[in-house]
């Protein structure tokens, strides 16, 4: 196993070099001067403004600018605000929690009801269960999240007034209150995946339930609970955990929709909001965060990949 | 009822298809090469709507092209009028769905924003293609380093969580081209996202391709390798990389809605479903109606494109097919 661990970790240093070409490029490429972005139009003479622009290193050739750029990223400097001049790593480091709180809140919604409605439908398949989850599915996965943020807040907190329409309290401070906050956001983020889950699921399980073993389970008087849980579901795994871990990339997506519209301060907010300010440090340092935890997520359903099934390990 | 014995000399999958009495099957294998066509071609069509839920689909889409080409002939307002009177008006007989924010008629807008949506996905998916499909065949075709590079970044682009990278995308090509339009910022950036799902799929294609007969033939025969990927491996390609594509464009027309929503792609006061449902969560209170026709035309579309990508697929998967028909 440690050797399995260690040939995927040396796999993704290519692929994360690339994608931190990637995000320097995005913000090599826009137009505009970052030394003058930093000055403000009017502000310092011609000799503050050289200075900066050796100070940031404006004036090296480009793949010296790349190398600078990528150590001080790897040490976690990622730059200031050119809004507020707050370093960016501090800026997002306090967006984090809240990002990972609803993302995870998001997913283990989504992974409940996906795996419940599958296995309801891979139970029966064709019965009008199986037909009323493959719906959900099919719906589930063409909805866009951020109509149904607009349909919930208008049920839940206009018509029935039931929840606070939008904001963030951390659960530390109030629970209650958090927990009623996170509702919306958490189902609306998770919805998606569910819809995945649901559909590769029931495929998955149908499959597993065809096989041999489980009818030798149920024929030596297994409780159906027992063949489902520890026959079936732990088989179907396999597939499904691989959904999961690229569910994770859609999460993220999802987060900057779902944190807009529910006024949550995290990373996928930040994000946006960055465009609008044009403050490009907190935008790059955003989306690297945020592939970053796409691409960690990708690593552990790999490793968890290796544990469940042995045979991938000793590939 | 006495069975009838297979024909002397016929193989032994003609002999299965006898003796399962698939007879159907032995005398198309029979048959010409153009009858085989046309009857792999009205069998392929009837696969494909088979289920009712292609026929829903092609409907909806049918509706939606047909907004997007007519969407002058058929709308009661021009989508940009602007009328005071009427401001966040609900819906009545005189506009059908109510009006927005500006007074402007909802119906129309909508109508309207069929152009921009299917233009979105269909060129999106259109760059997707050409840089997918190009570098799939590229990567497939040659293997070794140039297949390890360019799948690298491949597998780098992929990593980006979609709507994260169209953002940035979006972002960084804005101030660098003020002059071109927005709305192609927001396809060039969904194009670019899209990209990896078609080089994979055509990379993975064009390795079993390649080891076909008819390539190494064209390959002794002195072809070029231009020639050998565009006449012999391309065609042979085609079919999965087009069901990838039908649902591609459901991806991009939610992803351009998302940019849009969140401000990002095509600017005001082009009527897109994206910017609708924007301009909607700011009246959510007082005038709800603003953020729920947007909403199904979009939910609408996708699960169109859904339906009909997912029925081309099971009309081309065999495999697929003869579970079905099991």
């Amino acid at each position: 196993m440690r050797e399995y661990i260690l040939r995927r970790l040396v796999s993704m240093v290519p692929v994360l070099f690339i994608v931190s070409i990637i995000s320097f490029a995005l913000l090599y490429v826009l137009p505009g001067d970052p030394a003058i972005a930093m000055l403000g139009e009017n502000a310092g003479s011609q000799d503050t403004y050289r200075a900066l622009r050796t100070e940031m290193g404006l004036d090296d050739p480009i793949y010296v600018q790349y190398g600078k750029w990528l150590l001080r990223t790897v040490q976690g400097d990622l730059g200031k605000s050119i809004r507020t001049g707050e370093p960016v790593a501090e800026v997002l480091g306090r967006r984090v929690p809240v990002s990972l709180n609803i993302g995870l809140a998001g997913l283990f919604f989504g992974i409940v009801l996906g795996l419940s409605v599958a296995i309801v439908s891979a139970l029966k398949p064709g019965s009008k269960l199986d037909m009323a989850g493959t719906f959900m599915a099919l719906g589930g996965a063409a909805l866009p999240s951020f109509w149904q943020a607009l349909l919930f807040m208008y049920l839940f907190a206009v018509i029935l007034r039931w929840l606070p329409p939008s904001g963030y309290t951390s659960p530390l401070v109030d629970p209650w209150l958090s927990a009623k906050m996170m509702f919306m956001p958490a189902v609306v983020l998770g919805t998606h995946s569910a819809a995945v889950i649901m559909r590769q699921g029931r495929s998955a399980l149908v499959e597993v339930l065809e096989q041999d073993y489980i009818m030798t389970a149920r024929s030596k008087g297994l409780r159906e609970s027992a063949v489902v849980g520890a026959h079936a579901l732990k088989n179907a795994m396999i597939p499904i955990a691989t959904i999961l871990g690229l569910q994770v990339g859609n999460l993220v997506s999802g987060a900057a929709i779902v944190e807009t519209v529910f006024a949550i301060p995290g990373v996928g907010r930040a994000a946006v909001e960055a465009i609008f300010f044009r403050d490009y440090p907190i935008l790059q340092g955003a989306i690297l965060i945020l592939t970053t935890a796409a691409i960690v997520a990708n690593l552990l359903t790999d490793l968890a990949y290796g544990y469940l099934d042995p045979r991938i390990r000793y590939r | 009822m006495a069975k009838e014995a297979p024909r002397p000399g016929a193989g032994a999958a003609a002999v299965v298809a006898e003796r399962t009495g698939q007879r159907r099957v032995y005398t198309e294998v029979e048959g010409s090469a153009g009858q085989r066509f046309i009857t792999t071609g009205r069998r392929f069509l009837t696969n494909v709507l088979e289920t009712r839920l292609v026929g829903t689909g092609l409907w909806i889409l049918a509706i939606v092209v047909f907004c997007a080409f007519f969407a002058d002939l058929i709308t009661p307002y021009p989508p940009n009028e602007q009328d005071y009177v009427a401001i966040t008006e609900p819906p009545s007989a005189a506009h059908w769905l109510g009006t927005d924010d500006l007074g402007r008629d909802i119906l129309a807008r909508i109508i309207y924003g069929t152009r921009v949506s299917l233009m979105v996905g269909v060129i999106a998916v259109g760059i997707a293609l050409m840089l997918g499909v190009s570098l799939g065949l590229v990567a497939g075709y040659f293997g070794g380093k140039v297949d390890d590079v360019t799948m690298r970044i491949m597998d780098a682009v992929q990593a980006f969580p979609g709507l994260i990278l169209a953002l940035g995308i979006t972002a960084a090509l804005g101030p660098r081209f003020p002059d071109m339009p927005p709305i192609w910022h927001a396809m060039i950036a969904i194009g670019i996202v899209a990209t990896p799902a078609i080089s994979r799929l055509t990379r993975a294609q064009t390795l079993s391709v390649r080891e076909r007969e008819f390539v190494h033939a064209a390959q002794v025969l002195g072809a070029s390798p231009y020639k050998i990927i565009t006449k012999h491996i391309w065609p042979n390609v085609t079919a999965p990389i087009i069901v990838q594509a039908t649902l591609l464009v459901a991806t991009a027309i939610l992803t351009e809605a998302g940019l849009s929503f969140l401000g990002v792609g095509v600017k005001p006061p082009t009527a897109t479903w994206g910017s609708m449902l924007r301009t909607g969560s700011q009246y959510i209170e007082t005038a709800p109606w603003l953020a729920f026709a947007p909403g199904v035309a979009i939910f609408a579309t996708v699960l169109a494109f859904n339906f009909v990508g997912d029925g081309l697929r099971r009309a081309l998967d065999p495999r697929l097919l003869s579970s079905r028909r099991s």
